[in-house]
């Protein structure tokens, strides 16, 4: 009886580390399989130039930059809206409070809304409402930012992104020692000489962290910005916020979808891939090695 | 003028520009609101004719969505000569390819859960959970890439389907997206159950595999079932995977064999092509708010159950008469 006990503990408890173990082997070969592939193509010239006969040869370079453009402005939306958020969250709401209540309740459920469902929104809000409304207004009605582009679909990422940076930045809000705030009172600051003064530097790191965890998130979506500016080639880079843009992810769903030869774009599309997960994962990277600084410093106060 | 009066009038000035700011911040929070809002708002809005306008009713109603057609049978093809809107193929599809991840899902991440909060060593705990953010951080397109590319010949070696692009390979793929939220969920509910539950447990003589069965995953059960609603949710949503990898067939047959065609890739797919105000451009609106509608209440549903589990941990009686109370004299 007891060895029977025993036996079941043992099996059972072997078959939760296996769990374990099956993670980590699919991510390895996730991983190994797209760096095993991608990487002896990936040179110099295949992330500086332009694609050649019909993405078969040449690199991707008008795509790197369209991503790099459209988390760039996506940042410049949602980290001053996160971060006053997260400090209207942390510094000014009375804690406990309906209000803050249906704020929190609201960025979980905006964290759970389909990535696609977000592309709707940018489509319906951002490119027709917002965008068409500009246009009758200042343009007469002529099409000059009414259309899918860059702006629109780096607002929409930006709202895809919000949780993420609010969520960062009030850790790091939480990490800041109730008696600096003290002190800076004490000193005859006001509310918002202190939070501008005290309170915000100190949580530099953990804003920087969402900020980072946000590019991530928003450099691999694709769903978003299928109908709200990304297009498949370009001849020339976005210039102008109106511009439609060239971007990693939307490339790879391309060309894996509808690649008329799938043989003879797969090495590029390898290396594409790999590039894609470089940018997500070398940003990935930093913030947890920056998150991990501050939940020491959370630990020790 | 007297400094003194040029001294009070410059913090004059400065309480306004700190005025300023704090209505700034104070409407932040409104917009963090205002924006779930608009979401729902503007995507029923191109939903709304769909109820509406006698135009559109010409072509597709909501009930001609739900009813079976002329010929008995429901499919789905929106750009036929006369287009067909039926929404069962969708609905067994998308329920089809989430069973299938969920089935996979499920347990692995649950046990991997279990193993970390219960049994591993510290430097396994400090290995699996960088790895699973890591898998949480490859973005979906990438998995789907790896779904269409490798996956789905593995599968089709493995099991001898006739489609390539069915929903096991679908299935497998989604669970990779799926796995790092119910582990993480499932991982904080169980970290959250107090030590003193596992020393007494340990006390009685239950051995570990007995405690973590016994006691630590009841005392956790609303946190574990909020992953799993929380996967749910994130399954049902999931677009780039099950667009690439799924086949896009859309068919009422529930063998996991056959290619599918989830709600969420049929707007990926279409939404491009369609005439803009047309039917079909409102119809996948409607669809647009019932993946919302869905994935909003599985939301609603799996944080109400953390906040539950938080309550029942800080030792907040279940009901509102404590039982100790009136077993006193």
């Amino acid at each position: 009886m007891r060895g029977r006990i025993r036996f079941i503990g043992w099996f059972f408890t072997s078959l939760t580390g296996l769990s374990c173990l099956l993670i980590v082997v699919a991510v390895s070969i996730i991983l190994g399989n797209i760096v095993h592939h991608g990487w002896d193509r990936l040179t110099w010239e295949f992330v500086s130039a332009e694609p050649r006969m019909g993405m078969t040869e040449g690199g991707i370079w008008p795509a790197i930059f369209g991503t790099i453009a459209l988390v760039l402005l996506m940042t410049l939306a949602v980290v001053p809206l996160g971060v006053a958020a997260a400090v209207y969250l942390h510094e000014y709401a009375p804690q406990g409070s309906r209000l803050v209540h249906v704020v929190r309740l609201a960025l979980q459920n905006l964290a759970g809304v389909p990535a696609i469902v977000f592309g709707l929104f940018g489509l319906g809000f951002f490119v027709q409402f917002a965008g068409g409304g500009i246009d009758r207004v200042f343009f007469s009605g002529s099409l000059v930012v009414g259309q899918p582009c860059i702006l629109w679909a780096s607002l929409t990422l930006a709202v895809l992104t919000l949780p993420t940076v609010v969520v960062a930045t009030e850790e790091a809000l939480r990490a800041v020692p109730r008696t600096y705030r003290e002190a800076a009172y004490a000193l005859g600051a006001t509310k918002w000489q202190m939070i501008r003064r005290v309170v915000l530097p100190q949580s530099i790191g953990g804003i920087l962290t969402g900020a980072i965890l946000a590019v991530s998130r928003g450099a691999g979506e694709v769903a978003p910005i299928l109908f709200t500016g990304a297009a498949y080639y370009l001849p020339y880079l976005p210039k102008r916020l109106n511009d439609q843009f060239m971007e990693l992810g939307y490339h790879v769903y391309v060309l894996t979808t509808q690649a008329p030869d799938v043989e003879a774009t797969k090495p590029i599309l390898y290396s594409t891939v790999l590039v894609l997960l470089l940018v997500t994962f070398g940003l990935n990277f930093f913030a947890v090695l920056l998150r991990s600084r501050i939940r020491r410093r959370l630990r020790t106060t | 003028m007297d400094p003194h009066v040029s001294e009070l009038l410059r913090r004059g000035e400065r309480r306004w520009g700190e005025r300023a700011i704090e209505v700034a911040i104070h409407s932040s929070a409104f917009i963090v609101v205002a924006a779930l809002v608009l979401i729902f708002v503007f995507v029923a809005k191109e939903a709304v004719p769909m109820v509406t306008s006698p135009e559109v009713h010409e072509e597709v109603t909501i009930r001609s969505m739900v009813e079976p057609l002329p010929n008995g049978k429901f499919s789905w093809q929106p750009v036929s000569n006369v287009p067909k809107y039926s929404l069962l193929p969708l609905l067994v599809g998308t329920l089809k390819v989430t069973f299938v991840a969920l089935f996979i899902a499920l347990p692995i991440a649950i046990g991997a859960a279990v193993f970390t909060s219960e049994f591993a060593p510290q430097w396994a705990r400090e290995f699996i959970k960088p790895v699973v953010e890591l898998l949480a951080g490859i973005p979906s397109v990438v998995i789907g890439f790896f779904a269409i590319m490798v996956l789905a010949t593995w599968v089709q070696d493995a099991t001898g389907c006739i489609v390539r692009l069915n929903a096991i390979t679908a299935g497998i793929g989604l669970s990779l997206a799926v796995i790092p939220i119910v582990y993480t969920v499932a991982e904080d509910a169980l970290s959250a159950v107090p030590q003193a539950f596992r020393d007494g447990s340990r006390a009685l003589g239950a051995n570990p595999w007995q405690t973590a069965w016994g006691v630590v995953l009841p005392a956790a059960k609303p946190g574990v079932f909020a992953a799993c609603v929380l996967g749910f949710g994130r399954a049902i949503g999931e677009t780039m995977i099950v667009l690439m990898s799924s086949g896009n067939a859309a068919t009422t047959s529930i063998d996991p064999r056959e290619s599918l065609r989830t709600f969420s890739a049929t707007i990926a797919a279409e939404l491009g092509e369609v005439v803009h105000g047309s039917p079909h451009y409102h119809v996948l609106f409607f669809l647009g708010v019932v993946l919302f509608a869905v994935t909003f209440v599985s939301n609603l549903a799996g944080h109400w159950y953390v906040n539950r589990l938080r309550g029942k941990l800080r030792g907040r009686p279940a009901s509102p008469k404590p039982v100790v109370a009136e077993a006193r004299p």
